[in-house]
C-alpha cells in the first residue's frame, strides 16, 4: 500500500513513496537518511524520536507518514544553518547538556518547541515540559540548564 | 569546539575526530592481547600535514574519554586537545586494551597514553634539535611547530620532521611533565563529542546506512532458559523482501527496512523448548539465601567475630536486598557485520571491542586477526555494553549472508529482556558497638548475590567476616557488570547498617564514623562534605531528612550526603538535595569529572528509588519505560560535587566511585525523615509504606 506523501522537511519540499502507516522515524531514518532522529523505545515513552510537526513536538515513532502530508517537519538536522548552530544547540553544547548524545537530538527539538512558545519560563515549568524525555546518563542538570539560558539569551528562538 | 571546526566536524559525526587524512591508510597494529604496547607509534600518528592522531582501543560511551585522552597527549605535545584526532575503538587501528570499563581508562590507560605522549614529545624534540642545528634545551615546542628560543625564525613543524613517517627512533620511557608546568591537566575543556551530538550527526551503530543493508529481527523465546526448537516461517516468507537465516537456535527474519523485517517477524510461529526457572520477583531472595547457603564460604575473615560479640554492648540486625537492575541504556544494543573476503568486520555498540573481536572470533571459530570491530558513538553502556550477544547474532547472520552488512539493532523489550542485570542480592549483616566510645566489636555479613567487592572500607573493626558462596549459577537470570558491580550492594548495607547502629547508640551519623575511620583521606573527605551541606549533624531520626553514606571504588572515595522529603500518605520520596565530595587523586578534566558524578548521582537516584526488573519463572514482565522506570526530569534534586584538592595522588578513574554511596545515603535520609529503616533496593513507594508501618509510635 504505497502512498505517495509529501510534505516540507527542514524547509525543503520532499516526496516519499511508502506506505502511509509507516511511522515517521523509520521514513526519516531509512528512507531520507536523516539518522539524527533517534530510536529509543517505539513506544512514545523516551522522547528520543521526537520532531516538529508544524512546529508542534511530535514523537515520531507514533506518527505515521500520513499524518504529516502536506505538514511542516523539522528535524534536528534542520536546526543549524550556514554553520551556524541554532541558540538552544549552542546551549547544549555551552552547558555541556549530555554525555553518550542518544536522547539529545529529542532533547534539543522538546526544549526548542518548548522556548518557542514560553521562551521565559521557570525551572518547574522547564521541567514540566522536559518530562518525557529519558536522559540515561543523568546530564539532567545540565539540560534543564541549557533550555534556562537559551531562552533568557534570545528572548525566544526564532 | 572552535567554530572553524564546524562544518568539518558535522560531515565526520563518526568516532574519527576531524583527522585530516585516511586513516584507513594507518598500518593494522599487530595485536598483544594482555599488554599494553611499548612502541608510541601505536597510540600516535603525525600526519604528513603535521595532525596528531591518537588511536585508543576505548569507546565513547558519553564518559568523555575522547576528550579526556586528548588532553593527556596535547599537554605532553602542546596542542590544544582540538588539535588531536581521536580514533577509538577499532580493533585494527588501535593498539589492544582491557575494556572500557571499572573505571579503567585514567588509571589504567592514562599512563600509557601519557607516557607514549612524553616520548613522542622527546623524539620530536630531538629531530628538530638536529634539523635546526640548536641544542633541545634551546627549543620551544607549540601546537605543532618548535622553534629556535633566541630566533623564533628558525622553526619546524612536525609535519615537516616526520614527513608522514613512523617515528623509528626510541627512548624507553620519558618522565611526563611534572605537574608544576602542566597547562592542559586540571583545565576544563570543551568535548571533543559536541559538535556531532548536538546536530545530529554523530554516528551511533544503528546510523549506519551501508549499501545493501539488511536489518536483521530475531525470534525470542518468551522465557529466559527457553530455546527455540522448531518454526513456520512461512507467513512471513510471505512478505516480499523477506528472508530468514537459520543458524541452530537463532532464527532471524532479514528486510530491507527494519520496520518491516520487525512486522514479517511477528508471523513467524515457534515453538520453544527447556526449563524456565521457578522463581518470581518476590520469591528471589529467599531463593537465592537458600541456594547459596550450601556452598557458603569465608572469604574475609579479620578477628574474632564470637568474641567481638561477647564485647558488644549494642547489636544490630539487618537484612539488606537489593532488585536485579537494568543498564537500560538509551541506545538498546546494536551491531552491524559484514562477511567479506574471509574476514568479519563488525560495526558496534560496544564498551569493549577486543572482547567483542575475541568473542566473535570464538563464535564463528575465526582466527582473532580475521575480525574487526569498528566501535562507533555508544548510547550509553554502564557495564552492559561490556558483552556482546548481538554483535555475535550480527556476525553469526552475516555469515551466511556474504557481502551484505547485517544490522541487528536489539528493540527495548529485547534489550530490556537481554540485558545481563545487576544481580538481586541479600546481605545478612550482624554487628555490635561496645558501650564506650562506639568501637564497632565486630561485623559479619553473610551474603547471597555479590561478591565481597568493596565490601569493606577504612572503618576500624576488631572483627570483620564476609561469607559469600561459591555457587555456580546461583543466579536464575542472566547477571553482569553494572556501574560499580557489587560495591553498590555492600555500600547500601554497610552504610544503612552504620547508620542503624548510630541512631541505636544515640549517635549522630558522621560522629559514629569520625570515630571509626581509620584513613586521613577518607576523614578529610567527611569533614568536606559535611561542611559544604552546611550541616550541623544531630542523632536521628531528626525529621530533617538527612542522609550520608561512605563509598569507594578502589582507591576512589566518595562521601554522600542526600535530603529527601517522604510523602507519608503515598510513600513517594523526593530527593531534594544531594552533595557528594569526590577523591579520585588528580583531577584531569574537572568538567567532564563533574558530569560523571552527576550522573552516577542520578543513576543512583534511579537505582535506590525505581528500577526494578520484575519477572515471572523466565518471562520478563517489564517491556518497556512505562514499567521499568527510569528517573525523569522531576526526580533530580539540586545537585553539588566538590573534589578534594588531591592531585599528588594518581588519577584513579571517576565513572564507578560516585555511584557507589547513593541508594546507602537516601536510604539514611529516608531514616533521619520518618525513623523508617528502608533496606530493600529499590525502595519503592510500596515499600516505603511497609517500612513506615513499622515505625514505633511515640
Amino acid at each position: 500500500m504505497t502512498a505517495t506523501v509529501s510534505f516540507i522537511l527542514n524547509g525543503k519540499p520532499v516526496t516519499v513513496a511508502s506506505p502511509a502507516d509507516r511511522m515517521l522515524v523509520w521514513v526519516l531514518r531509512d528512507e531520507l537518511g536523516l539518522t539524527g532522529t533517534k530510536v529509543g523505545c517505539e513506544a512514545g515513552l523516551c522522547g528520543a524520536c521526537t520532531v516538529l510537526v508544524d512546529f508542534e513536538t511530535a514523537l515520531s515513532c507514533s506518527t505515521t507518514l500520513g499524518d504529516v502530508a502536506g505538514k511542516s517537519v523539522l528535524t534536528i538536522e534542520g536546526l543549524a544553518h550556514d554553520g551556524k548552530l541554532d541558540p538552544v544547540q549552542a546551549a547544549f553544547q555551552e552547558h555541556h547538556a549530555f554525555q553518550c548524545g542518544y536522547c539529545t537530538s529529542g532533547m534539543i527539538m522538546a526544549a526548542w518547541a518548548f522556548l518557542k512558545k514560553k521562551p521565559k519560563a521557570t525551572r518547574s515549568e522547564i521541567v514540566e515540559a522536559m518530562e518525557g524525555n529519558l536522559c540515561r546518563c543523568g546530564a539532567h542538570v545540565r539540560i534543564l540548564d541549557a533550555v534556562e539560558s537559551a531562552g533568557k539569551a534570545v528572548g525566544g528562538v526564532r | 569546539m572552535r567554530r572553524r571546526d564546524f562544518l568539518q566536524g558535522a560531515a565526520t559525526g563518526a568516532l574519527t575526530f576531524f583527522f585530516a587524512t585516511p586513516v584507513g591508510s594507518a598500518p593494522i597494529v599487530p595485536t598483544r592481547p594482555g599488554t599494553y604496547s611499548e612502541d608510541f607509534n601505536a597510540y600516535l600518528k603525525i600526519s604528513a600535514d603535521g595532525r596528531v592522531g591518537c588511536f585508543v582501543g576505548k569507546t565513547e560511551l558519553g564518559q568523555g574519554a575522547t576528550t579526556v585522552l586528548a588532553m593527556l597527549v596535547a599537554e605532553e605535545l602542546e596542542l590544544d586537545p582540538a588539535q588531536v584526532d581521536m580514533v577509538l575503538g577499532d580493533t585494527d587501528l588501535c593498539p589492544w586494551d582491557m575494556p572500557t570499563g571499572g573505571s579503567l581508562t585514567m588509571w589504567h590507560t592514562a599512563p600509557v597514553l601519557r607516557g607514549a605522549a612524553a616520548e613522542a614529545r622527546a623524539v620530536l624534540l630531538r629531530m628538530a634539535s638536529k634539523a635546526l642545528g640548536a641544542p633541545v634545551s634551546g627549543l620551544t615546542l607549540k601546537d605543532g611547530a618548535i622553534w629556535v628560543k633566541e630566533n623564533p625564525a628558525r622553526r619546524t613543524t612536525f609535519g615537516e620532521l616526520v614527513k608522514g613517517r613512523k617515528l623509528e627512533r626510541h627512548l624507553g620511557k620519558v618522565k611526563p611533565k611534572p605537574l608544576s608546568e602542566c597547562t592542559v591537566i586540571g583545565r576544563s575543556f570543551p568535548r571533543k563529542d559536541a559538535l556531532a551530538k548536538i546536530t545530529g550527526a554523530a554516528k551511533y551503530a544503528g546510523d549506519l546506512r551501508m549499501p545493501g543493508t539488511l536489518h536483521a529481527c530475531i525470534l525470542r523465546p518468551p522465557s529466559q532458559g527457553l530455546t527455540l526448537a522448531s518454526a513456520d516461517t512461512a507467513g512471513a516468507e510471505r512478505v516480499p523482501g523477506v528472508r530468514i537465516v537459520r543458524d541452530g537456535a537463532l532464527l532471524a527474519v532479514l528486510h530491507p527496512q527494519p520496520d518491516t523485517a520487525r512486522k514479517a517477524l511477528a508471523l513467524v510461529k515457534g515453538t520453544f523448548e527447556g526449563t524456565e526457572p521457578d522463581v518470581d520477583d518476590v520469591r528471589i531472595y529467599q531463593y537465592l539465601v537458600d541456594k547459596a547457603a550450601p556452598g557458603q564460604r569465608v572469604v574475609i575473615s579479620r578477628g574474632d567475630v564470637a568474641a567481638g560479640e561477647k564485647r558488644a554492648a549494642t547489636v544490630v540486625e539487618g537484612e539488606y536486598r537489593n532488585a536485579y537492575e537494568s543498564h537500560a541504556t538509551l541506545e538498546p544494543h546494536t551491531s552491524v557485520a559484514k562477511w567479506e573476503e574471509g574476514r568479519m568486520t563488525v560495526w558496534a555498540s560496544t564498551q569493549s571491542p577486543f572482547v567483542f573481536r575475541d568473542a566473535v572470533a570464538e563464535a564463528l571459530k575465526l582466527g582473532q586477526d580475521k575480525v574487526r570491530i569498528i566501535a562507533q558513538f555508544v548510547g550509553g553502556g554502564f557495564g552492559g555494553k561490556l558483552v556482546g550477544p548481538g554483535a555475535i547474532e550480527a556476525a553469526r547472520i552475516a555469515r551466511q549472508v556474504p557481502g551484505v552488512p547485517i544490522q541487528v539493532a536489539w528493540n527495548r523489550e529485547e534489550d530490556l529482556f537481554l540485558d545481563g542485570y545487576r544481580p538481586a542480592a541479600v546481605v545478612k549483616l550482624r554487628s555490635g558497638l561496645d558501650a564506650g566510645r562506639g568501637a564497632i566489636t565486630f561485623w559479619d555479613s553473610t551474603v547471597a548475590g555479590v561478591s565481597q567487592g568493596e565490601a569493606e572500607l577504612s572503618y576500624e573493626m576488631q572483627a570483620n567476616r564476609y561469607q559469600a558462596p561459591a555457587v555456580p549459577g546461583l543466579h536464575p537470570l542472566k547477571v553482569g557488570a553494572w556501574r560499580a558491580p557489587n560495591a553498590h550492594t555492600n555500600a547500601f548495607a554497610r552504610e544503612s547498617q552504620l547508620d542503624a547502629l548510630a541512631a541505636k547508640a544515640g549517635v549522630d551519623p558522621v560522629t559514629l564514623r569520625r570515630r571509626l575511620i581509620t584513613d586521613a583521606r577518607l576523614l578529610r573527605l567527611l569533614d568536606l562534605a559535611v561542611e559544604t551541606f552546611d550541616w550541623d549533624p544531630a542523632p536521628g531520626p531528626t525529621g530533617r531528612g538527612i542522609g550520608l553514606a561512605c563509598g569507594a571504588w578502589r582507591q576512589g572515595l566518595v562521601v554522600a550526603v542526600a535530603q529527601v522529603a517522604v510523602d507519608r500518605t503515598t510513600g513517594q520520596v523526593k530527593t531534594e538535595r544531594f552533595l557528594e565530595a569526590v577523591d579520585v587523586g588528580l583531577v584531569v578534566n574537572p568538567d567532564g569529572a563533574r558530569q560523571q558524578v552527576e550522573g552516577a548521582i542520578t543513576q543512583g537516584i534511579g537505582q535506590a528509588l525505581s528500577e526494578e526488573i520484575h519477572f515471572k519463572g523466565g518471562r520478563i514482565l517489564d517491556k518497556n519505560f512505562d514499567t521499568y522506570l527510569l528517573p525523569r526530569f522531576s526526580a533530580i534534586p539540586r545537585i553539588q560535587v566538590v573534589f578534594a584538592d588531591n592531585a599528588t595522588m594518581v588519577t584513579q578513574g571517576i565513572g564507578e566511585p560516585p555511584v557507589v554511596p547513593v541508594a546507602a545515603a537516601l536510604a539514611n535520609a529516608v531514616f533521619d525523615a520518618t525513623g523508617a529503616r528502608v533496606t530493600h533496593v529499590p525502595f519503592t513507594p510500596k515499600r516505603i509504606l511497609e517500612a513506615l508501618k513499622l515505625v514505633p509510635s511515640k
